[in-house]
């Protein structure tokens, strides 16, 4: 689920456009959420985007245990991208005050309670903290639903719940951080201890902010490690509340410090910085190959990295083509289509392409656009309008490489960044729209004859993320399942993410896991040690 | 104010029935028995009285529970979260459960308050953790086929537990049973039966399934019988002393073969070097021979002392055991409180006998105390000879047996010389006597520098007659779960 940019050169400058308001938006006249219910479709008009009934609280950096205001005083705005208007004026973290974040969590680390207490204890905070974000589901689902454009349903009925549930998992990982007793050649003793890394330079996207928050700070701090986060810019706001949380729930001072600002300012800082022991990063790959470059030319700090995709979604003809379609659809427009592992090429066997084509337009045509806070709404708007204007242009280039438009292409209203569920047929393996990444609404559909040519199709792409594979057949979804050279596979399914799932990419689409035990292992050190024994009763 | 505690605890029995299907029942025969005080040797409530009818109905409310009710089939985290809100309940109910241990076990108020009630939780939140991390694997295998595991729960478990730790061992047994998916049917000790059927109440009220937990209060050689032999139980685990665990496991093969975990007695060495801290020394040898009057499986029951320290050593423990307070569990000062029953009594106050007739010098203690209950004086014998019944035998009661011995290897022989395997203790600072000592003694358990320190993650079981089968950590789980392995041909693999 990576997204864009550490924040690339573009996305400042966009971000920085004229403003409409200036700081929160009044609570007057707020239309009560899920009350005048209306649907829109993708070529309704938006009316008046509705009030959510969330107060912003914390916009300034997260230090040491306070809110603080950035060094330089500076802020940047947080918009609502079904206006672009500002929500909130958020305090900018640069280089200056990552070093005070870094120095917090050194400090945390070094001489604090948080990796010398009980794993227990730690397990225990953990699981007040689950609590209280289910305490305050509504509120967290609301600012998150605000400040990305998701469907508010999806944000409290999915995301936050999941979001609780990964600081469960976590919890119990706790505990049971086991190393090994190791056999020797000789008479020694070997074991080997599982330790905390250290500080943990953790950066993280807007498509899934409480989420990608949960994949990063759960194992590391189950680990006993400290932190200093970076939020996306695009979206700051629910990690700032979800820290609060946190320390509402026991958390030391220094063990999390949150740094809200752009990637090459306090994110360059983070991947550079020398007293920084492993950076984690999700994002774009382009930003993840500038991550592990400032990690090698500094103090070769460890990296995870999780990145872009092209992830195929593969009909076979003996699939129950309903299911596929729906699952397509689900695949590849869930979330505004920012999921770095989004079902963005749909190879579909010629035999059932056309049944599928029809029934995936179909499909694309019903899907609901619009505020994201009405009810029933399935596809708000994408995150910014650097996202939207390129997600636009790569339409434009499907067209013009001649692909067949089925469906959409177009934005939706004069407000805002909503854009049209769109389907792409008779798309080609050498179209810009089946090689690059679009992180939008766009299903592109390609034609398929053989399992062996589309394991080849399917494989010739820089990324390997994840795969979907549709299938009746035991030996074909046993031969794809081997074949395609992803971190997921999902059969007869898609976007399946429990907490125990590991995930993460081969090739250009990261390093590393996430989820799961595999994620333990990217913020613990392991130490073997060695003790000569003298006449041991046996070896 | 300590027998005011007492008496608005005694007033207040809320649970003598049997739990089966979720609800408290008669037993079917309407039978009862006496739950006594072991402090003042009243009686405290009469316990429904299961029998064979009874474990039948439970483990049929526990066939159908695994067969068809949620439990097996809601994912871990689900069973996690109950789980944890059933620690949440034991959390709110400390005072409570730690005034019927010490009421119905005689154990001490202020240990149960602050160390073992508290234990329980934690191990359950231990398990609620586990229950969504219970892997299989994926398995590299030697031609074109794919193979994985699936680790299932065993299904309908039967769990018997001992009196000395009746919450503890309870939660022991079942939570890592919960976490795997498996239902149950717990028959405590009929001397200490009341926290069980409390504690059943609570996994109720957090949202446990009716049918998945059942508890069946009776005696060994009725419902404890008919659970180890009963044809439509999985898998019996038993905390208890050796002969019960061969009559148990002789059950079990006569009956469907169901597997057997054990945890049985023990006769634990602690080993004091020369280099030790005397002090610290004297300590451990206290804590593990009296802690809980001695009732402990894993208790030091034989000391073994090196010649160069001894003197010191005995001097020291003299001392100190002065300062254990023998008397009311409730009173804080206490340190130990009745032994459990009339029988246990007697046969502690016997071994006691037997050791002055065969030899060994009393060197403290050894008689009753307290005009009315079960109490007895902490107790030291010295020139105890390995061949001695007291140095054989497990008197579960609060006797140290001392030993004096010359040579780390002349130690780890005598230590070894025993039927059991359950624990060993060693006081040293030397890393090599250490380290040798760990791995020649054949025990599931070895501490260095501590002892009695149990922790959810680790592993604990015997050697030899003490036993098999892990309680805690990990490996417990385990015990409750069945491995599938699944096969299929694969073509056209890239990589095998």
């Amino acid at each position: 689920m990576a997204a864009r940019r550490l924040s690339g050169v573009i996305s400042r400058s966009l971000s920085l456009r004229p403003l409409s308001s200036s700081s929160i938006v009044s609570r007057g006249n707020r239309t009560k959420l899920g009350s005048e219910v209306q649907r829109f479709s993708t070529s309704a008009a938006l009316e008046e985007p509705i009030i959510p009934s969330v107060r912003i609280s914390e916009t300034q950096l997260l230090i040491n245990g306070k809110f603080v205001d950035s060094a330089s005083g500076k802020t940047f705005p947080a918009l609502d991208p079904r206006t672009g208007e500002v929500i909130a004026n958020v305090a900018e973290g640069d280089a200056e005050d990552i070093n005070r974040a870094v120095s917090a969590a050194r400090k945390a680390f070094d001489e604090g309670p948080w990796p010398r207490m009980t794993a227990y204890e730690r397990s225990r905070i953990l699981l007040r903290f689950a609590d209280l974000v289910d305490k305050h589901n509504d509120d967290l689902a609301a600012l998150e639903t605000w400040d990305n454009g998701k469907p508010y349903e999806q944000s409290a009925e999915t995301e936050v719940p999941m979001f609780a549930r990964l600081f469960r998992y976590y919890a119990g990982w706790a505990d049971k951080i086991h190393g090994l007793t190791v056999p020797a050649d000789g008479p020694y003793h070997v074991q080997t201890l599982h330790e905390p890394i250290g500080v943990v330079g953790q950066i993280i996207p807007w498509n899934f902010p409480l989420l990608m928050f949960a994949w990063k700070v759960g194992p590391a701090l189950a680990t006993g490690n400290t932190i200093v986060l970076k939020s996306a810019e695009q979206t700051p706001l629910t990690a700032l509340y979800a820290a609060k949380l946190l320390h509402e729930a026991g958390l030391p001072p220094g063990v999390l410090n949150v740094v809200s600002g752009y990637g090459p300012t306090a994110g360059a800082a983070l991947a550079s910085h020398m007293d920084v022991d492993k950076v984690a990063f999700t994002g774009s790959t382009d930003t993840g190959k500038i991550v592990q470059e400032l990690a090698a030319k500094s103090n070769l700090k460890p990296v995870t990295l999780e990145l872009g995709g092209k992830s195929p979604f593969i009909v076979c003809e003996d699939a129950d083509v309903d299911k596929a379609v729906e699952l397509a659809h689900f695949a590849l427009f869930f979330n505004q289509g920012q999921c770095c592992c989004a079902g963005s090429r749909t190879f579909v066997h010629e035999r059932v392409y056309d049944e599928f084509l029809e029934k995936a337009k179909a499909r694309a045509q019903k899907r609901t656009v619009g505020d994201p806070f009405q009810k029933g709404i399935e596809q708000g708007p994408q995150i910014d309008s650097e996202q939207y204007e390129k997600i636009l242009r790569y339409i434009k280039s499907g067209v013009e490489s001649e692909a067949t438009l089925e469906c959409g292409g177009d934005k939706v209203g004069s407000k805002g960044y909503y854009i049209q569920p769109t389907v792409f047929s008779n798309v080609k393996d050498d179209m810009l729209i089946a090689q690059e990444e679009i992180f939008g609404p766009v299903q592109t559909i390609l034609k398929f004859n053989e399992v062996s040519d589309v394991i080849k199709r399917a494989n010739a792409t820089r990324y390997g993320l994840a795969a979907g594979v549709f299938t009746q057949n035991i030996d074909t979804a046993n031969t794809l399942t081997r074949a395609l050279r992803a971190g997921t596979i999902w059969v007869n399914c898609f976007d399946v993410f429990d907490a125990a799932i590991p995930f993460g990419g081969y090739k250009m689409s990261g390093i590393g896991r996430e989820k799961g035990v595999y994620s333990l292992s990217n913020y613990l050190q392991v130490k073997a040690v060695v003790t000569a024994l003298k006449n041991p009763a046996w070896l | 104010m300590a027998d005011g505690k007492r008496n608005s605890h005694i007033l207040n029995i809320k649970f003598t029935k049997l739990f089966i299907n979720g609800d408290f029942v008669d037993s079917i025969s309407g039978k009862t028995f006496e739950t006594i005080d072991p402090s003042t040797e009243e009686v405290i409530a009469k316990i429904a009285e299961g029998d064979k009818e009874d474990v039948d109905l439970a483990v049929k409310a526990a066939r159908q529970a695994f067969d068809h009710g949620s439990w097996p089939r809601i994912p871990g985290c689900e069973r996690g979260k109950i789980m944890n809100k059933f620690a949440d309940l034991i959390d709110e109910n400390l005072e409570e459960l730690a005034a019927l241990e010490s009421i119905d076990a005689g154990k001490v108020f202020s240990f149960e308050i602050n160390v073992d009630i508290p234990a329980i939780s934690k191990d359950i939140r231990y398990f609620a953790g586990a229950a969504d991390k219970i892997h299989g694997k994926t398995l590299k295998l030697s031609s074109e086929f794919q193979g994985y595991t699936l680790s299932e729960p065993v299904g309908v478990v039967g769990l018997i537990t001992p009196w000395n730790f009746p919450s503890a061992m309870f939660v022991l047994k079942c939570a890592p049973a919960l976490a795997a998916g498996c239902t149950m049917i717990v028959k405590p000790a009929e001397q200490a039966p009341l926290s069980a059927l409390y504690l059943a109440h609570l996994a109720k009220q957090a949202g446990i399934p009716d049918g998945v937990l059942n508890v069946v209060t009776g005696f060994g050689h009725t419902a404890g019988s008919a659970i180890a032999s009963h044809m439509d139980i999985d898998c019996v685990s038993l905390t208890g002393s050796t002969k019960v665990g061969r009559l148990v496991m002789q059950a079990a093969s006569t009956s469907n073969l169901k597997t057997v975990s054990l945890e049985l007695g023990g006769k634990s060495p602690l080993l004091i070097f020369d280099d030790a801290d005397v002090d610290q020394a004297a300590d451990l040898a206290l804590l593990g021979s009296l802690a809980n009057k001695g009732e402990i499986c894993v208790c030091t029951s034989r000391v073994f002392v090196q010649e160069g320290i001894y003197d010191k050593l005995v001097e020291k423990l003299v001392d100190k055991a002065k300062t254990w307070i023998v008397g009311d569990p409730f009173d804080p000062s206490t340190r130990q409180g009745p032994q459990v029953d009339k029988k246990q009594y007697e046969q502690v106050l016997s071994y006691i006998d037997q050791g002055k007739k065969e030899g060994a010098s009393l060197l403290f203690g050894g008689k009753p105390c307290g005009g009315k209950g079960y109490y007895i004086e902490p107790t030291i014998f010295e020139n105890v000879t390995d061949d001695m019944v007291i140095a054989k035998e497990e008197i579960f009661g609060p006797v140290m047996c001392l030993m004096k011995f010359k040579t780390i290897e002349e130690a780890i022989g005598r230590a070894n010389a025993t039927a059991y395997g359950l624990a060993a203790g060693i006081v040293t600072n030397d890393l090599n006597i250490a380290n040798k000592v760990s791995r020649s003694i054949r025990a599931g358990m070895i501490w260095i520098n501590c002892y009695h320190y149990f922790d959810p993650g680790c592993p604990f079981g015997g050697y030899k007659m003490s036993g098999f089968g892990k309680d805690h950590g990990m490996e417990s789980i385990e015990m409750y779960l069945r491995t599938k392995s699944v096969v299929t041909p694969i073509y056209n693999s890239p990589w095998l």
